[in-house]
């Protein structure tokens, strides 16, 4: 077992930014599929979208092509904006669509959604 | 930086595990708020100002907004924020990707900048440039994104409009 480091030793690395993105995806991935209300459901994929927001930024933070004084990779955050764009546009047409689905049903519980059962 | 990243990574991981054991569903996106703004912290962490300031804007300030709208048009629909009885396979499945994610984090020698990778000395903004790799490189996937959010905003307004029947008064 390697000795535990001094405070001061410690630094923060990719590593412990990729296990707190697992972490948070993890937990979102538990919401998405167990929750019984659309909205929740709904909330768990924001989380598991966030999740991976965090992993591309950390490996465009800690890439090696990160060069001093200015000339940093930004591919990784054109790619977040991107991601951001989608997820409000997913967002919009989800909750739209879960309030289409209570005026005829008058639930949003995804147990009672048997819409398209021939 | 230590201190602040244990202080967000708390904050986010905690307010998440909140969402799923609150009981009530404003309750849970209250703590979704709390767990976005922990992230946009730690992307601040990440020197990604332009997208932290996004984070708050689009994730706390606008999809909260839309959920909470999604939760007072539905009135009669239960506040519960129960679970079904997949709960124990989505934790298992869950469990499991967790320690995928970690171990690989954990085993792979990444080939990352280390030392004073984190120094705020050398910081400086990201807009700019990100400004420039939209205009430029990435044009047409901006194009097409911005496509995407007019086919969005008119998908969501075709839905939910009341549709009245023809022999119907206004």
């Amino acid at each position: 077992m390697p000795p535990i480091p001094a405070i001061e030793d410690l630094s923060i690395t990719l590593a412990h930014y990729l296990g707190l993105a697992g972490t948070v995806f993890a937990i979102g991935t538990v919401i998405a599929l167990s929750k019984r209300n659309a909205v929740a459901v709904l909330m768990g994929v924001e989380l598991m979208l966030n999740a991976v927001n965090l992993t591309v930024l950390a490996f465009s933070r800690f890439s090696a092509a990160f060069e001093e004084g200015g000339s940093a990779p930004l591919e990784g955050h054109v790619f977040v904006v991107f991601v951001l764009t989608v997820a409000a546009a997913e967002a919009a047409v989800a909750l739209a669509m879960a309030v289409l689905v209570y005026r005829r049903r008058e639930t949003v519980d995804l147990d009672r959604f048997n819409l398209m059962r021939g | 930086m230590i201190l602040a990243f244990f202080a967000l990574s708390g904050l986010t991981v905690a307010s998440a595990l909140l969402v799923f054991v609150a009981r009530n569903l404003l309750h849970a996106l209250a703590f979704l708020v709390l767990s976005f703004l922990g992230m946009a912290g730690l992307f601040l962490t990440l020197s990604a100002d332009f997208i932290g300031v996004a984070q708050v804007l689009i994730y706390a300030g606008s999809i909260s907004v839309l959920m909470v709208f999604a939760v007072m048009l539905t009135p009669l629909a239960s506040r519960n924020n129960g679970s079904t009885l997949y709960v124990i396979p989505a934790m298992l499945a869950a469990g499991g990707l967790a320690s995928l994610i970690g171990f690989v984090a954990i085993d792979t020698e990444w080939d990352e900048r280390k030392g004073e990778a984190l120094g705020v000395s050398d910081f400086t903004t990201t807009v700019a440039g990100i400004g420039d790799l939209l205009l430029g490189r990435y044009l047409l996937a901006f194009e097409v994104a911005s496509v995407l959010l007019l086919f969005a905003l008119l998908g969501a307004i075709v839905l939910v409009q009341e549709r009245r029947r023809a022999g119907e008064e206004a």
